[in-house]
């Protein structure tokens, strides 16, 4: 413990040092800024601003690419409560009783508890980030290829177990992402596979190029053909202040949406994109008044927005103490400290204590400078969007062009990008979730990579995966979810057979 | 054809087509103990395949391909032909002025907006990104045949 509040100090001297403060401020408002435009979210926002960081130190690049992350997570909320646009996946949820909050006059309210309630959760998951790192590290060194591979494949199984729709569905996603992750060189054996004489190809497909399209893209198709753009709310600062009823009801989701969304965040998955799905559900399920969600609920915007954060802050758990990312954010986070010459992983905080403590310092400041900028500045982070959506979008998609295009230099992603915007596209109108695909690309060659040494360590007995007590408590849980999905969907068909057999009685009678 | 039933024969043939073009690759699938290149793409394919097959049989849709809601087709069209444009362009032309082309374009021609703001809007967007990305956070974008 004492160790751990030394560590913090040499953190905070490191994150409270002017230039290392500059460049968090910068990080924040540049991603705020990312966040309140629809289709150009965290990942286009960090890979927009990866190249700029090279010139820079690793502790100050990743401190302003986490600015960039957690600044743009916030942003979002703002469109989606003031537009119905959600200005990347996570903000979702906040858009159902966000939107009808603001319809109600409330829209200042439920701005102002969004930013509180993501700043209670940023700060108190940042403690969690804290004291569970190190142990996480610990902890990591018991983790082999069996167990990655376990672990990794409960993360896609929890993704789509969580789904709004479908299970099959989103299994069915996640396949075809992990296909999309077979493309390029075969590490193991040097083969090209799937390139068809692209060069560009080799390295696979990029997580930016699929995510932008997929998401940023694939919005700008769906919204900007609508015979109706929608309507801008502009809220007035008097407005920004929640009555006392509604601190009381959203001080509850709050607390849930933090624990929920840390616990979620440091699972494999899009993490904070589960969060708030699941968020939305628990909440829902714990009001006395569930007939008030999609009617501007409190706790419909409080949870959500919470779990968003405090998701976030769990995300960088994996990834900076078993250099997993758990999701396409951090799996750019983590290519970025890569290139940065940084490793993470579990020598990290042995090796670089005043890097891996000075990022956590940085986001308790990233955390108070997010709330100043969120309050008072609403108002004029809105004023981006009464650019009517004709010339809106044009502009979203030079940025997301310019975005993919600065990763790599290479027009193949621009290409890719497109054609995702199209599949994108496409699968909204067939109802299928596009999320698993990202998460199954950004997961392929770590869990080909394991179970390729799994099977070579047990001369090809997959009884390892079971032997193992990690991996098999893992492997049971994952199970334990597809056996909840399938009782569900049978107890579904014998509601819907009963229901016909009293409809059949009723027209005998 | 209902929607679920589309789909999922569409998963059903993509997995066949990645089983046969790993097997006209010649990628070797290798044994349980060493798996070859081919290895997971037939597992993951193997997947995909029971996948589609559950989609369309367990199929709860009751919205068909042509009801599924393609009313902005049109728009669709019209901003992907400009992206390919831009895709097209964009090493041949230089940014600036493939980028103002295309907003010029999707502006003037798509969303029927009037000559001079979408002139203005077109070059100031082109030029202030490349300002910003190119001069300032050293973004290295192309230059075209003319020097911009």
């Amino acid at each position: 413990m004492l160790e751990t509040l030394g560590n913090l100090g040499l953190g905070f001297s490191v994150a409270l040092s002017p230039p290392i403060l500059m460049y968090a401020f910068a990080g924040c408002v540049v991603g705020t800024l990312v966040g309140v435009l629809p289709g150009v979210g965290p990942l286009a926002g960090i890979s927009l601003l990866l190249p700029a960081t090279f010139g820079l130190d690793a502790t100050r690049a990743i401190v302003m690419l986490a600015g960039i992350y957690y600044g743009a997570m916030y942003g979002g909320s703002t469109t989606s409560i003031l537009m119905r646009i959600p200005g990347e996946a996570a903000s979702v949820m906040t858009c159902i009783d966000g939107y009808a909050m603001a319809r109600k006059g409330r829209g200042g309210a439920a701005l102002a508890i969004s930013a509180v309630g993501s700043y209670v959760a940023g700060t108190v998951s940042v403690l969690g980030l804290m004291f569970l790192a190190p142990p996480l590290a610990e902890f990591a060194l018991r983790f082999g290829p069996p167990e990655y591979l376990a672990l990794l494949l409960f993360g896609l199984l929890v993704l789509a177990y969580m789904s709004a729709g479908s299970m099959v569905k989103s299994l069915a996603m996640a396949a075809f992402g992990l296909l999309l992750g077979m493309v390029g060189i075969d590490q193991m054996s040097g083969y090209f596979r799937f390139a068809y004489g692209f060069v560009e190809l080799g390295d696979g497909l990029g997580v930016v190029p699929v995510a932008v399209g997929l998401f940023g893209v694939a919005e700008i198709l769906a919204t900007a053909g609508k015979a109706t753009p929608p309507a801008v709310i502009r809220p007035r600062l008097r407005e920004l202040l929640p009555s006392r009823q509604e601190w009381r009801e959203s001080a509850a989701p709050i607390g849930r949406g933090t624990v929920l969304g840390f616990a979620i965040g440091i699972l494999p998955g899009s993490a904070h994109i589960i969060s708030s799905f699941v968020s939305y559900v628990v909440e829902k399920r714990l009001s006395r008044h569930p007939e008030r969600f999609g009617q501007g609920a409190v706790a419909g915007v409080a949870g959500p927005e919470s779990a968003n954060n405090s998701a976030t802050s769990g995300a960088f758990v994996p990834m900076l103490a078993l250099g997993v990312p758990s999701g396409p954010i951090p799996a750019v986070m983590l290519a970025a400290m890569m290139v940065h010459g940084v490793s993470p992983g579990p020598m990290l905080i042995q090796q670089q204590p005043e890097l891996f403590w000075g990022f956590i310092a940085s986001m308790y400041v990233g955390n108070v400078v997010l709330l100043i900028l969120n309050l008072p500045l609403v108002g004029v982070f809105v004023n981006i969007l009464r650019v009517p959506y004709p010339y809106l979008y044009p502009a979203i998609l030079v940025f997301c062009i310019l975005g993919v295009y600065a990763v790599n230099g290479s027009v193949v992603d621009v290409w890719i990008m497109l054609a995702m915007g199209l599949l994108g596209w496409v699968l909204r109108k067939l109802d299928f979730e596009t999320a698993p695909i990202v998460l199954g690309l950004v997961l392929a060659p770590m869990i080909e990579l394991s179970l390729r040494q799994s099977l070579a360590m047990s001369d090809g007995r997959y009884a390892i995966f079971v032997q193992r007590p990690i991996s098999a408590v893992l492997l049971a849980m994952g199970l334990g979810l597809v056996l909840l999905n399938l009782y569900s969907f049978v107890r579904r068909g014998l509601d819907w057979r009963a229901r016909l057999a009293l409809a059949d009685k009723g027209e005998e009678a | 054809m209902r929607t679920d039933r589309a789909s999922g024969v569409v998963l059903a043939l993509l997995a066949a087509a990645v089983l046969e073009e790993s097997w006209r690759l010649g990628l070797p699938l290798g044994t349980l103990a060493t798996p070859g290149p081919a290895y997971m793409p037939a597992v993951l394919a193997g997947g995909l395949l029971v996948a589609g097959v559950l989609v369309a049989a367990l199929s709860r849709s009751t919205v068909t391909l042509g009801e599924a809601g393609w009313s902005e087709w049109r728009h669709t069209v019209a901003i992907l032909a400009t992206c390919a444009f831009v895709a097209l362009g964009l090493e041949r032309l230089g940014y600036r002025l493939t980028m103002a082309l295309a907003c010029a374009v999707l502006l003037g021609a798509v969303e029927r907006r009037r000559l001079l703001p979408t002139l203005l809007f077109a070059a100031g967007l082109a030029g202030g990104t490349y300002f910003v990305f190119d001069t300032i956070l050293r973004v290295q974008l192309p230059r075209g045949p003319f020097g911009f």
